[in-house]
């Protein structure tokens, strides 16, 4: 079923204008939290919700906020990670462009939390109409005196900026997020200290993803007890899942935690089954980096249990028969799609936006990308395939921050579940040098 | 060693005065004034968005030493951030700036067969300028809209669910228009201030 928090009302028409925001209860959160809570009151409603970070890796929100440094007595500061770069992932756009002030409030109500006073948004610079959608919502809630000093008669002061970036898929990290907005290169910083002891200016941050913070006014109104309530176990609330691929319906779908990957697929109300009648292949359902599953294992577990969308039921099996939820980017795959072509797809991915600070990264996405560029073109050899294994392993865990991983494990899982494709390139160089742009219809590539 | 040695972009200087209009250092001055004083270096990226898109669409060592010049910083922190952001050119554009989406979700949904009628139409490779100066064609990576795959981005316009019959309007459309964009698109500057 659907259940709305982050997209509520979104269908309203001048949803993201303030005054009709407002009209369907837009802001009450700030009513309640700055004036009857305290900002540790906030903190333990979140815990209490279970919110998990909504941008990837699923850590508990509430936890990271009580990380955050308060004896040094510096300013502390809270970011919004807009700069959604994950392929297969257009959830934060999708929200931001219809209904930017559930983030603001959100946002309002989480820097009141956080004690800071300073507040940025960092958009990725290629979503350049979001950036002004957002700073108009700004405007109006400055104007109404939702932000700036003493907000609602508070004594709580909040100035709030959008920061834009300049296309670079590193900065959704956040320490290269800090390191951009501190206008410098996106080059991930080592962590301990981590963001909430030395942040933004060497002082306490967080950062938290847009959809991760548009959930924070709901769980104030309604408390953290209720929010709970959704969702399964330890997976709480809803998620934002962006579908696309070969599929009949491809778009942004909030969804209670818990669905059946099976309903999402094929129901009507969600993805509406794959595309010209064909046959599902593969999945991808977290953002490119996370594993991806053939049909029989995206469907069910290995024990043959239904998968279902939550964290805990998408990586049942670890990386040997599952996957991640990830970001929410879910990418079908139908029975023609090549997923040779896809990895090193990939692979040229992450080859071009990984920073070059740490050398397996820097050099093993490189040659991950020039072993399956010949894979592709007809030009591997058997023993390339365990290579590229080999170079994965050698890369993962070995880099400052996640992005060697995230180049290793498509590889990785790609040659896991699909080795018959790979060898088939390898068998067959004259068959795959005639066949367009990766389209295997006329190709039986299981033999 | 001899000043012939040094080709690469980042040495050649024209020594051209360029600077901002009036109004454009105001609303400079209002995006340096979201930062903590001291802190003004983190306005740079918002800038060099200004500076190009003021000053020809692309970046030289003139504007960027001009820019540091603004911050009061040293050139090489501008060289350095203009090198790492994909969206900054060190090499002069055509008018229309064409960007196609050539990562994973665009090109399992018909993606590569844009880049390959594009570069038929406009008779140009990828990375290359039309010789009127008027299109470049451009492969990013994911620009964050898959649900409408295969997508690209002109200038600052997205164009989604593209087909072939699709690019042969949207080429003749901006073949025929006289303004760089659209009466309702914002530039950087009314964007970012």
């Amino acid at each position: 079923m659907e259940r709305k928090i982050v997209l509520e009302h979104i269908d309203v028409e001048g949803i993201q204008h303030l005054d009709v925001y407002r009209q369907h209860g837009g802001y009450l959160s700030l009513k309640k939290a700055l004036k009857s809570m305290t900002p540790d009151e906030v903190v333990t409603e979140v815990k209490t919700a279970g919110l998990r970070g909504r941008g990837g890796a699923g850590f508990p929100t509430g936890m990271k906020w009580s990380f955050i440094d308060k004896k040094s007595g510096n300013p502390r500061y809270l970011i919004c990670n807009a700069d959604e770069s994950e392929p297969g992932t257009f959830k934060d756009r999708y929200l931001m462009q219809h209904i930017p002030h559930r983030l603001i409030e959100g946002m309002i109500c989480s820097a009141y939390a956080l004690g800071a006073n300073k507040a940025y948004i960092y958009v990725r610079g290629e979503f350049k109409a979001v950036i002004g959608i957002l700073n108009t919502a700004i405007k109006e809630a400055y104007a109404a005196g939702l932000l700036g000093k003493n907000i609602l008669g508070s004594g709580f002061d909040l100035d709030l900026h959008v920061h834009s970036g300049a296309g670079a898929y590193i900065c959704g990290e956040e320490t290269a997020l800090i390191e951009s907005l501190e206008g410098k290169r996106g080059n991930p910083r080592l962590k301990p200290p981590f963001p909430a002891i030395k942040g933004l200016y060497q002082c306490p941050t967080v950062v938290n993803n847009v959809e991760t913070l548009a959930n924070i006014g709901w769980i104030v109104n309604n408390g953290g007890e209720e929010y709970a309530k959704i969702g399964i176990g330890r997976s709480t609330g809803t998620k934002l899942i962006s579908a696309c691929g070969n599929i009949n319906k491809p778009g942004v779908y909030e969804i209670e935690l818990g669905l059946p990957v099976h309903e999402f697929i094929y129901s009507d109300a969600y993805c509406g089954g794959i595309k010209g009648g064909k046959e599902l292949k593969a999945v991808v359902p977290g953002g490119s980096s996370v594993p991806i599953l053939p049909k029989e294992l995206i469907l069910k577990t290995i024990e043959g249990v239904d998968r279902l969308m939550s964290y805990e039921s998408l990586s049942e099996g670890g990386f040997i028969s599952g996957s991640m939820l990830g970001s929410g980017g879910f990418i079908v795959f139908d029975e023609d799609a090549c997923i040779v072509r896809n990895t090193y797809n990939f692979s040229r991915f992450y080859h071009h936006e990984s920073c070059g600070q740490c050398s397996p990264c820097r050099e093993g996405t490189s040659w991950m990308e020039s072993v399956l560029h010949r894979i592709e073109n007809g030009q591997g050899k058997t023993k390339d395939i365990d290579l590229l294994v080999s170079i994965a392993s050698k890369i993962e865990g070995n880099t400052i921050c996640p992005l060697g991983d995230a180049a290793s494990w498509p590889v990785a899982a790609a040659i896991r579940h699909f080795r018959h494709e790979f060898e088939f390139h390898v068998n067959h160089p004259e068959l795959i040098k005639n066949i367009k742009h990766g389209n295997l219809e006329k190709l039986d590539v299981k033999n | 060693m001899s000043e012939k040695h040094f080709k690469h972009k980042l040495y050649v200087k024209e020594n051209k005065a360029v600077a901002f209009s009036t109004s454009t250092l105001e609303k400079i001055n209002t995006i340096i004034s979201h930062y903590p004083e001291g802190q003004q270096k983190s306005a740079l990226i918002p800038i060099l968005h200004i500076a190009q898109e003021e000053m020809g669409g692309s970046l030289n060592v003139d504007i960027m030493e001009y820019v540091a010049s603004l911050l009061s910083i040293t050139p090489i922190e501008v060289f350095e951030v203009a090198t790492f952001y994909s969206q900054f050119y060190l090499e002069p554009v055509g008018k229309y700036v064409i960007e196609v989406c050539q990562t994973g979700p665009c090109a399992i949904c018909g993606g590569e067969d844009i880049m390959a009628y594009l570069e038929e139409k406009l008779q140009i490779k990828v990375g290359e300028t039309t010789s009127d100066g008027l299109f470049s064609l451009k492969a990013v990576e994911c620009l964050g809209a898959c649900g409408s795959a295969p997508v690209m981005q002109v200038n600052t316009e997205f164009y989604e669910f593209l087909d072939l019959t699709k690019i042969d309007t949207i080429l003749a459309e901006l073949r025929s228009k006289k303004e760089l964009k659209k009466p309702e698109e914002q530039t950087w500057k009314e964007r970012l201030s």
